[in-house]
């Protein structure tokens, strides 16, 4: 039966008629199993993927945020067909001049940097400015001493940028290297979707890596995936919770709960261990 | 294509038709040099008409030829002593990427590179190329290994891509490439990097952060296959050839934008026209290059390595 409601089913609803006998019951309860299960995964996902704008909101303690580099904006170094219109587009339905949102502020009065990629521009694709944004993002860390927190929204690297959009992965990862020698910390943390060159450049290098339930989290895609394989991938598989059992997250935090969680991470980290003092 | 195909056709038609007549020449004792000298001098003509005027897309095609030499036939030549290691210590061995030690005009070198199989038995050992994370693992502890005794690292990179299976995916292709990435970015010994055939993705830069970047002439290295950007874009990956054409992949356009430091040539019509002429190309700028690397401090190696990536904007 409850194989039943995978199979056929998105979303089984509970009929309230009545007063509800024995097996009514147990098969509501049964019913309310699958309905967590099913919402975890992942249709709602969709409509949760996050607005960097609310992020900073909702994490940022009020007044203290200052964004960075606000006018890097993206040419064409491609010529890349068509390029130019699309960056237009998503310009407009974004709001924002590219995909990355960086700045510095206060999490419960401790003091970090802050990366915050926009799904809702171009896929929150990695161009050359996208790179170019959380390279300097990490170096002001490291110039500051801060911690950073990148939020990775993204569905790889861009394609009209080309090769150049490539080469931002091995950037930005050799910015975390130098950073990870100065001994900071990063947090990471993955929002529904990271794929591609982002989930195989900094999104999986965090000291600490978190993620919001149900997201989709791999480095290729579920439908390269079946194309590949030629079969149906199991339900629940490239996310958050399937990287947690394969240990390669940390923790699921649900938004909510957030600014709370890396508030405590930050505290912890306020101070040094004993033997470095 | 099919035109460049007919090209190539006469070009092994006159070819044979000149070893015909130095055979019967040979044999019979008759002079025939003259008659020689004119087909040679056609046959260089069309050669160097339909070669050096290559559409990305024919390069394409070059890169993925069946007979291009792989990491292992570089190897052959160009390596002294080479011996295989195996195994990334966790998980297990990837044929689809060979890494081992031996000598390069006498230093002491470790090399990794991606490999295809030579035939479709060997496809099927090596992946057709494509890495799983344990092949990205073993590399980077091979290059750890290196970093501790102090031995230039030698790449070359040949893949269509990273593995996109379900194991890769379970056992983490994203972390394993983004570890190489940083891991590359900073270890104390030199890197230099020669791609040979296809540069496909993550999966080939994640043994390409290198202080030095060769790239064969007929090699492509770009974000996507052609046909996946066709396949994105125009919803057909039919258009892989259109795709090839606007995504900027051959050794001209990525020397242009300073991504590799050095084009690097093969002989008209490939590197599989004449292997060893291409391993003497390749050989000659890796020993321009490595001894200086050599010389540099490990801080001013890795700093001079970092500025070579962070100015990519």
């Amino acid at each position: 039966m409850l194989k039943d409601f995978f199979t056929k089913k998105k979303y089984a609803t509970i009929p309230v008629q009545g007063k509800p006998d024995r097996e009514d019951l147990l098969k509501a309860k049964e019913v309310e199993n699958v309905n967590k299960l099913v919402n975890t995964s992942y249709d709602k996902i969709k409509d949760s993927r996050i607005e960097p704008r609310k992020i900073i909101e909702d994490i940022i303690d009020q007044g203290t945020f200052i964004e960075f580099d606000i006018d890097l904006e993206s040419s064409n170094p491609l010529d890349f067909p068509d390029y130019k219109a699309k960056l237009a587009k998503a310009k407009e339905v974004s709001m924002e001049k590219e995909g990355v949102i960086s700045g510095e502020g206060d999490i419960n009065g401790q003091r970090a940097v802050i990366c915050i990629m926009n799904p809702s521009f171009m896929m929150g694709s990695m161009g050359t400015v996208v790179g170019e944004k959380i390279t300097r993002a990490i170096e002001k860390a490291i110039e500051k001493e801060l911690p950073i927190i990148i939020f990775s929204a993204s569905g790889g690297a861009r394609m009209q940028e080309g090769i150049l959009s490539l080469m931002q992965m091995a950037k930005t990862s050799a910015a975390l290297a130098r950073l990870d020698e100065s001994g900071l910390l990063y947090i990471s943390v993955l929002t529904d979707p990271t794929t591609g060159g982002v989930t195989a450049s900094f999104a999986m290098l965090g000291d600490i890596i978190l993620a919001e339930p149900g997201a989709l989290i791999g480095f290729a895609g579920p439908r390269v995936i079946e194309q590949t394989i030629r079969q149906k991938l199991p339900e629940g598989f490239q996310r958050a919770e399937f990287l947690l059992e394969k240990g390669f997250i940390d923790k699921i935090v649900k938004r909510e709960d957030m600014k709370e969680t890396l508030s405590s991470i930050l505290r912890l980290h306020s101070k040094g261990g004993g033997v470095h003092e | 294509m099919s035109k460049f195909i007919e090209s190539e056709k006469l070009v092994i038609e006159l070819e044979n038709k000149i070893n015909e007549l130095k055979e019967i020449s040979e044999k019979n004792n008759i002079d025939f040099s003259h008659e020689i000298y004119i087909l040679s001098r056609k046959v260089n003509a069309i050669k160097k008409q339909i070669y050096e005027n290559l559409s990305p897309w024919q390069i394409v095609n070059i890169a993925r030829h069946q007979d291009r030499p792989t990491s292992l036939d570089y190897i052959e030549i160009l390596i002294e002593d080479f011996m295989e290691l195996h195994g990334d210590r966790y998980f297990g061995d990837d044929g689809a990427i060979i890494g081992g030690i031996g000598w390069f005009e006498g230093i002491p070198v470790t090399i990794i590179g991606h490999q295809k199989g030579r035939n479709t038995k060997e496809n099927i050992k090596r992946n057709f190329g494509m890495p799983n994370p344990e092949g990205y693992r073993k590399a980077l502890r091979l290059m750890k290994q290196a970093e501790k005794f102090n031995r230039p690292v030698i790449t070359f990179i040949d893949t269509p891509g990273a593995y996109c299976g379900l194991g890769a995916e379970e056992r983490g292709q994203g972390e394993a490439i983004a570890l190489n990435l940083m891991e590359m970015s900073r270890l104390k010994t030199p890197i230099i990097s020669i791609i040979i055939g296809e540069g496909g993705s993550g999966g080939a830069l994640a043994l390409g952060v290198g202080d030095r970047i060769g790239m064969l002439e007929n090699s492509i290295y770009s974000v996507i296959s052609p046909e996946g950007l066709a396949s994105i874009l125009w919803k057909d990956a039919k258009k892989a050839e259109e795709g090839a054409k606007v995504m900027k992949l051959t050794a001209k356009d990525l020397l242009a934008f300073g991504v590799i430091d050095k084009l690097i040539r093969e002989p008209l019509g490939g590197a599989h026209k004449d292997k060893y002429l291409t391993a003497r190309n390749i050989k000659k700028y890796i020993s321009q290059e490595i001894k200086s690397l050599m010389e540099l401090e490990a801080e001013e190696l890795i700093n001079k390595r970092y500025e070579k990536f962070r100015s990519i904007f």
